[in-house]
């Protein structure tokens, strides 16, 4: 195709100037760094376009219109701006710190992408086998970003801001990590072009198998990342900015593109994990069976991108439409519903998959290599798995409400009261 | 000698000493300049102190040097979100000390603007106290609101915020040309856009849970710090100066008092939500009151109230304001006296917020609903 015509020629210049060895480990990847993260970049930017965008729509105002057609310029003016602007730091702080903060920040939302697959063959930059422990291993690195940024500016505000990160983000870890466990039992796989591999050639998405564990995920993703409803690090009414009240300029900003860019990684594993990732159904047979790979590469990333951008879309939703919750609500929640639903989940995924097995719906292959990424499910396996599912959700809601039940918060409802309306005779008039 | 004491027992060894936490005069939800000092253990607040006077303009010493009609604008500055109100409480205040009989159509032409003012001062509030407590969508759904009756103030009075709306002895012109059609298309929307708030927050799990229990004062308490308007009705107590001393065309209108049990944050939502579709009735049935008639009482060329003092209020929308007021019989009051409903709800703050959190600390200055315009004067 002469769409592609220019990828080839580059291959062909790389064969003349290099070693094989030497296009295939490090050329290649190093382009395929530089694509990642300047699309990537870009993806972020384009995420606070469209939340303004998005939230404008709400809000019935237009949002961004001055710069550029609909405002589409408008992180890029955003940008320079920040720039432009003075690097300031506080007279006390520690400035060493102050300065690294924001960029452990972005590191540890950038470094995840090179896991991502976000299409089959050279959309993924490094098909890790421990992919996922990587992607947890390394956004819990972020936390130490917010915690180093709020406590060497020297700010009650910003070291208020600092502890509650902390404590929410190492809380809804663990509901995270809990969450993907369920998932991982189907896909025998912590690679995530395994994972993506097990959910395309069955056909099924996992969001069926797991309906519970992507709902934990999604709200434990939203917690991880400081997003409202659980944006208290930030929380602009009480906190002033939280953690990072007293950057200013490009050091903001990159705590800005951190906070994007790690809404778009937990999108981005949600996609991989739960919506099949860049898997699409006919897709395969219409392009790549024919002899159009690179087109087949290219419109699995683009199904990729909108799978994300739907969870990005949830996200902006719910922060423009929900109250922020209270510090100890926020612990409540992970500690009393999130934690024990996972795990909850994670036996009865245990117990889907023993049913499963023990009917014979599963053909079971002994080794890993025999297992090539195939969950090879009956249709009959499928459905029991999906009803285990669907029943999964009954079951975990039956738990917690019997887990709770004498909290507070749990019979808010019945609590709220309506109010009287009284006549009172009047009295005396003040005016003759 | 100087004794050392030694920590030795665990627990003191543990004890976090308390953090002062300096909230204003620059913070975001302080609704303006006010300072709250908060002393926090962890983040429960242990004590806490107001310290206010940021903004303040020497509004009461200023009338003493103005004319009796020139004070009425300065009266607009106290309460910006209420600038209606404000006036209406100066301008009866010089009236009654004269006994001017104001014709009837002013007064309920009074009574349609000022219910308006209490609309749109609900709606100010509404979208910061949502905006405090995290919901920003509200914000902006009820500045929308706001917006409309702006509009008809500023037809009406010439400017949007600070309008100075009245005088003394009527008002300063008739009701516009498309007044009633105005009102009538307000009258008629206004009912639908408040049941969208109230599905986004009063059935909201986060909204509950942020505000039931929040920032309790029962009833006695309320009474004994002197609170007023929605602070006191949602702790259930009937009193409201519209019922008790009718000003305006109160005397008329049929209105119900919405009454809270609990007095906390939640019951003060409501009962504002159910002040603003009481306000409305009373502006759809002022609107088809309306009597024709002049605007304007006859007035001497200086307006001289007769020595002696008078104190007068009326029911704004935070609550009783009050204009306590001598004169000594020239043309410049000796001395004049604000009762701002503010500064004394924000005497409350302390009492509702002890116990909580930061975040509740918020919302119950949220609640409260204050105008530092008109706590510093």
């Amino acid at each position: 195709m002469a769409l592609f015509a220019p990828l080839n020629l580059v291959n062909d210049l790389l064969v003349k100037l290099f070693e094989q060895e030497t296009i295939n480990f490090v050329v290649w990847p190093l382009i395929q760094i530089g694509l990642v993260v300047t699309l990537v970049a870009l993806w972020v930017a384009y995420a606070t376009y469209l939340e303004r965008k998005i939230s404008a729509f709400m809000q019935a105002r237009l949002g961004p219109m001055r710069v550029g057609p609909w405002g589409l310029l408008q992180p890029i003016a955003d940008g320079l701006k920040l720039l432009t602007k003075e690097d300031f730091v506080p007279d006390k702080a520690d400035r060493w710190i102050f300065f690294f903060a924001p960029y452990i920040a972005v590191a540890a939302a950038f470094i995840v992408f090179s896991v991502i697959p976000f299409g089959p063959d050279w959309a993924v930059i490094a098909d890790v086998n421990i992919g996922l422990l990587l992607v947890l291993a390394v956004s819990s690195v972020g936390v130490l970003a917010l915690i180093l940024a709020g406590w060497s500016s020297n700010s009650k505000y910003a070291l208020l801001g600092a502890l509650r990160s902390s404590a929410q983000m190492v809380s809804y870890e663990v509901g995270m990590g809990l969450a993907l466990i369920g998932a991982l039992m189907f896909a025998r796989t912590l690679s995530l072009s395994g994972i993506v591999g097990a959910q395309g050639s069955d056909s099924v998405w996992f969001i069926a198998y797991q309906p519970v564990g992507f709902l934990l995920f999604l709200v434990a993703g939203i917690a991880e990342n400081n997003r409202a409803p659980f944006d208290l690090p930030e929380a602009e009414s009480e906190l002033v900015a939280g953690f990072h009240t007293e950057y200013s300029g490009m050091r903001w900003s990159l705590f800005f593109m951190a906070e994007y860019a790690a809404m778009v990684v937990v999108a981005s594993v949600a996609t991989t994990v739960y919506l099949g990732g860049w898997y699409v159904p006919f897709v395969h047979s219409l392009t790549e069976a024919k002899g159009y790979h690179n087109l087949y590469v290219l419109v699995s990333v683009l199904a990729f991108v909108i799978k994300a951008s739907i969870i990005l879309y949830l996200y902006f939703w719910l922060r423009w439409t929900l109250p922020r919750f209270r510090y100890d609500q926020l612990m409540d929640i992970g500690w009393k519903w999130l934690i024990p639903a996972a795990l909850i989940n994670v036996g009865w995924s245990a117990l889907t998959v023993f049913l499963a097995q023990a009917l014979d719906t599963w053909k079971v292959l002994d080794t890993i290599q025999q297992l090539d990424n195939r969950l090879n499910l009956t249709p009959a396996g499928k459905g029991l798995v999906i009803g285990m599912g669907l029943v999964g959700l009954v079951v975990t809601g039956l738990v917690l409400s019997r887990i709770n039940w004498r909290s507070r918060d749990f019979h808010l409802k019945t609590q709220r009261r309506n109010i009287r309306l009284v006549d009172v005779p009047k009295g005396k008039p003040a005016v003759s | 000698m100087h004794q050392v004491e030694i920590a030795t027992t665990q627990e003191t060894l543990l004890d976090s000493p308390e953090m002062v936490l300096n909230m204003g005069p620059q913070h975001p939800s302080t609704h303006g300049v006010l300072r709250v000092i908060l002393k926090l253990d962890g983040e429960t607040v242990i004590d806490l102190d107001c310290d206010i006077g940021y903004l303040h303009r020497g509004m009461e010493k200023i009338a003493e040097n103005r004319m009796y009609t020139m004070i009425a604008p300065y009266w607009d500055r106290l309460d910006y979100i209420a600038a209606v109100s404000n006036g209406l409480v100066w301008v009866e205040t010089v009236e009654q000390m004269m006994n001017l009989a104001v014709p009837p159509r002013a007064h309920y032409l009074r009574t349609i603007l000022t219910e308006f003012n209490r609309i749109a001062s609900h709606l100010l509030w509404l979208a910061t106290h949502a905006l405090d407590i995290g919901a920003v969508t509200v914000l902006l759904w009820a500045l929308r609101e706001r917006e409309e009756i702006l509009k008809i103030f500023e037809r009406q009075f010439g400017a949007r915020l600070t309008c100075h709306a009245w005088r003394v002895g009527g008002m300063p012109n008739d009701a516009y040309d498309d007044f009633e059609a105005d009102v009538r298309q307000f009258v008629n929307n206004f009912p639908k856009r408040l049941d969208e708030y109230e599905t986004v927050l009063s059935e909201n799990r986060i909204w509950l849970s942020r505000t039931v229990g929040i920032g309790v004062i029962s009833a006695e308490e309320a009474i004994a710090i002197g609170l007023s308007g929605p602070a006191l009705r949602g702790s259930g107590v009937p009193w409201d100066i519209r019922k008790a001393r009718p000003y305006a065309a109160y005397a008329d209108m049929d209105f119900d008092l919405p009454l809270g049990e609990n007095g906390d944050t939640y019951d003060r939502y409501l009962v504002r939500m159910e002040e603003m579709r009481q306000s409305r009735r009373i502006i759809d049935q002022a609107l088809d009151k309306l009597p024709d008639g002049p605007v304007n009482a006859k007035l001497p060329k200086i307006v001289k109230p007769p020595v002696g003092d008078y104190y007068h209020s009326i029911e704004g929308p935070k609550g009783e304001i009050g204009c306590y007021l001598v004169s000594d019989g020239t043309a410049q009051p000796w001395r004049v006296r604000v009762r701002p409903p503010s500064f004394i709800n924000l005497q409350a703050l302390k009492q509702m917020c002890v116990g909580h959190l930061v975040a509740d600390v918020v919302a119950i200055i949220g609640t409260l609903d204050i105008v530092l315009g008109e706590i510093d004067r």
